[in-house]
C-alpha cells in the first residue's frame, strides 16, 4: 500500500470515530428520556447519574396517569368513557395531526397541479406570493390569528391549529415541484381520451406524484405533531391540550418531579420517532425536493 | 360568424383553462388566504393601533407610537441582542458541521448512511418539549448529568448552575438549538453531494488536483444553492427561537436569554398589549427578510 492510501485510510478510520462519538451524544437526550421514565425517584434525584436502571418500574408511568383524568372524546352530547389525561391528550394530537396531514395533501396536491401545468392570469403573482409567505416567520402571524380563531368561534378547538397548518405554502411548494416531473404529453394523451379536468388529476396526475403525496403526508404530520408554539397559543382548556402542551404544563407544575416528566417526554416523542423510522424515505425525499428553488 | 374565429376560440379556451385552475386553486387559497396572509396583514394593521383583547376598551390608532416605543425599551433591545447572537454563532457553525457530517457520511454504504441520518435527525423528530424537558434535567443543578460528567473530566470544579446563570444560560440555548438545526442540512448536503458530477471531479483527478482544491474549485460551487438554502433555513429557524426559552429560562435570569419571539408572546400573552407585540413580528420580519435578501445577493454574486 502506498503512503497516500494508507493516510486516506487513517483519515477515514479517525473521522468515522468522532461521528460515531458524536452520533451518541446525539441519541443520548433520547436515551435519557426513555431510561429516565423507567427510573425509581431515588435514582432520578441521585447526584451521581444512574446510567442504567437498576431495575425498570412503571412508578412515573402510573403517576403520570393519575393525573387530570377526561372524558376519551367529546362530540356534542356524546362523551367518551374516563381515561388518564395523557391518553386524551395523545388522542387529540393523533387527531389533530392527521386531519391537518389529509387536508394538506389533498389541497395542496391540487393547487400544485394547477401552478405546475396549467396557465392562468395571476400565475405569477400567486407564486410570488407564496414564496414570500414561505421566507415570513410563521410565528408572527400567530399573534393576529389568535383573534380571529376566537371572532371565527374556533379559539380552544383543535381547527384552529390545523386550519394555519394547512394554510401553510410549502405543501403547495412541494407539489409543485412534484408535478412539474409528469410529461406533459401524459396529461395531452388522457385529454384527447376525453378524459375531463377531474378524472385527468385523479386517474393521470395522482398516481404519478404519489411518492411526493408521501413525502408531504409524513412532513406535515411530524411538524404538526410538534408544532409546540401554536399549540400554545390556541389551547387552553386541559382536556383539548396535545401531549406536547399536556407535558409542558406538568413541568410547570411539578418542575422538579423529573420522573414524571420524563415519562410524559417518552409518550409524546416515541409514537412519533416510530412513525419516522417507518417512512423515513419518503421524508427524506420531501425535505431535498422542498429545497430545489423553483 | 365572430364567435367562432379561431381568436374567439382561444380565448374562450383560455378563459375556461383559468375557471379550472382557480378551481384546483379553490381548497388550498382558502386556507393560504384565509390563515396566512390574512393574519400577515392584520398583523401589520394591529401594529399602528394601541389593542387589547379586551372588548370593551375599543382599538385606539397611535400611529407609528409602537415602533417608536421599541427602540426605547430595554428588554426589547436586550432581546434583539441576544438573538442576533444565536443566529450569529448558529449560522455557521450549523452550516459547517454539517457539511463536515454528509461530506464524512455521504460516500458510506447505504445503510450506514441512513443510520447516521436519523441518528441527527433524532433531536428534531424527537419535539422540542421533550428535547427540552430532558437537556432542563441535565443541565440541573444537583442532579443534572452535565455537572457531573465536567467533574469527573476535570473541566469545572464546583457544580454550575448552568440556566441560572446569566453568563452561561445563552449558551446553554445555543447548545439545545444547534443539536435541533443540523438535522435537515446533513440530509440536504448528503443529497447534493451525491449530484455532484462525478466525471468533474474524475477531470479534477486527471489534472492533479489535492483534495482541497477538489473540494474548493469543483464540489463548492456546485454545492452553493444548498449552502444558500441551508443558511436561510437556519436563519429563519434561529430567529424564532421560542420553545426552549418559554421551557427553560422564560427569558431570565435578568433577560439574560431574552429574545424577540419570547418577548412577542410576552407582550401579547402576558401583557396582553397585542399592538406591540405585533410591532415587534413585523421588526422580526423585516429583519428575516433583508438578511435572506442579503445572503441571496451575495451568493449570487459570486
Amino acid at each position: 500500500m502506498s503512503l497516500k492510501s494508507e493516510n486516506k485510510r487513517a483519515y477515514y478510520i479517525v473521522s468515522l470515530i468522532v461521528i460515531i462519538i458524536l452520533a451518541i451524544l446525539f441519541t443520548f437526550p433520547l436515551y435519557w428520556i426513555l431510561t429516565g421514565a423507567f427510573k425509581t425517584a431515588k435514582e432520578i434525584n441521585s447526584t451521581s447519574p444512574v446510567w442504567w436502571p437498576s431495575k425498570f418500574v412503571t412508578d412515573n408511568f402510573v403517576k403520570l396517569f393519575s393525573k387530570r383524568s377526561a372524558p376519551l372524546f367529546e362530540i356534542g352530547a356524546l362523551r367518551g368513557p374516563t381515561v388518564p389525561g395523557a391518553i386524551r391528550w395523545l388522542l387529540n394530537t393523533v387527531v389533530m395531526a392527521v386531519v391537518a396531514m389529509i387536508l394538506t395533501c389533498i389541497t395542496a396536491a391540487m393547487a400544485g397541479y394547477a401552478l405546475a401545468k396549467k396557465r392562468f392570469a395571476g400565475k405569477g403573482t400567486l407564486f410570488a406570493l407564496i414564496v414570500c409567505a414561505m421566507a415570513l416567520p410563521k410565528q408572527v402571524i400567530l399573534i393576529p390569528l389568535i383573534r380571529e380563531m376566537s371572532t371565527l368561534g374556533l379559539y380552544d378547538k383543535l381547527w384552529a391549529v390545523i386550519f394555519p397548518t394547512v394554510g401553510w405554502p410549502f405543501g403547495v411548494f412541494l407539489m409543485k415541484q412534484f408535478s412539474e416531473g409528469v410529461p406533459n404529453e401524459m396529461i395531452e394523451a388522457a385529454r384527447i381520451d376525453g378524459a375531463g379536468e377531474a378524472r385527468t388529476f385523479a386517474q393521470v396526475i395522482v398516481p404519478m406524484i404519489k411518492p411526493g403525496i408521501g413525502a408531504l403526508a409524513i412532513f406535515t404530520f411530524i411538524n404538526s405533531w410538534n408544532d409546540y408554539f401554536m399549540q400554545l397559543i390556541m389551547l387552553s382548556k386541559s382536556s383539548n391540550l396535545t401531549i406536547s402542551l399536556g407535558i409542558a404544563t406538568l413541568q410547570a407544575e411539578n418542575s422538579t418531579d423529573f420522573g414524571i416528566i420524563m415519562a410524559g417526554a417518552a409518550l409524546a416523542s416515541v409514537p412519533i420517532i416510530i412513525v419516522f423510522l417507518i417512512f423515513q424515505k419518503y421524508f427524506t425525499k420531501g425535505i431535498t425536493m422542498g429545497a430545489v428553488k423553483g | 360568424m365572430a364567435q367562432n374565429s379561431p381568436t374567439a376560440i382561444t380565448r374562450r379556451l383560455r378563459r375556461k383553462e383559468t375557471i379550472s385552475s382557480y378551481l384546483f386553486l379553490l381548497p388550498s387559497l382558502v386556507f393560504f388566504l384565509g390563515f396566512v396572509v390574512f393574519p400577515m396583514v392584520l398583523c401589520l394593521f394591529t401594529s399602528f393601533f394601541d389593542s387589547n383583547l379586551n372588548a370593551t376598551t375599543p382599538d385606539r390608532f397611535i400611529g407609528f407610537q409602537n415602533y417608536t416605543e421599541l427602540w426605547k425599551d430595554p428588554v426589547f433591545l436586550k432581546g434583539l441582542k441576544n438573538t442576533l447572537i444565536i443566529v450569529v454563532v448558529s449560522v455557521p457553525v450549523v452550516t459547517a458541521f454539517s457539511l463536515w457530517i454528509a461530506s464524512a457520511i455521504y460516500k458510506m454504504k447505504e445503510w450506514m448512511l441512513s443510520a447516521f441520518r436519523c441518528i441527527f435527525y433524532l433531536p428534531v423528530v424527537t419535539g422540542s418539549v421533550a428535547v427540552t424537558v430532558v437537556w432542563k434535567w441535565m443541565y440541573n443543578n444537583y442532579y443534572g448529568v452535565l455537572n457531573y460528567v465536567f467533574k469527573g473530566l476535570g473541566i469545572i470544579e464546583t457544580n454550575i448552575n448552568w440556566l441560572g446563570n446569566p453568563s452561561t444560560a445563552l449558551w446553554c440555548i445555543i447548545v439545545i438549538l444547534l443539536t435541533t438545526s443540523v438535522g435537515q442540512p446533513i440530509v440536504l448536503y448528503v443529497s447534493a453531494l451525491s449530484n455532484v458530477d462525478p466525471t468533474l471531479i474524475e477531470a479534477g483527478q486527471v489534472d492533479g488536483t489535492t483534495k482541497l482544491q477538489n473540494f474548493w474549485k469543483i464540489k463548492w460551487p456546485q454545492i452553493m444553492p444548498t449552502t444558500l438554502y441551508i443558511v436561510v433555513i437556519t436563519t429563519i429557524n434561529s430567529f424564532q427561537c421560542f420553545a426552549l426559552i418559554q421551557l427553560l429560562t422564560s427569558g431570565g435570569p435578568n433577560n439574560a436569554t431574552q429574545t424577540v419571539m419570547y418577548y412577542i408572546y410576552y407582550t401579547a400573552f402576558k401583557l396582553y398589549r397585542f399592538g406591540y407585540g405585533n410591532a415587534m413580528g413585523i421588526i422580526l420580519a423585516l429583519f428575516i427578510a433583508a438578511l435572506s435578501a442579503v445572503q441571496f445577493y451575495a451568493a449570487k454574486e459570486r
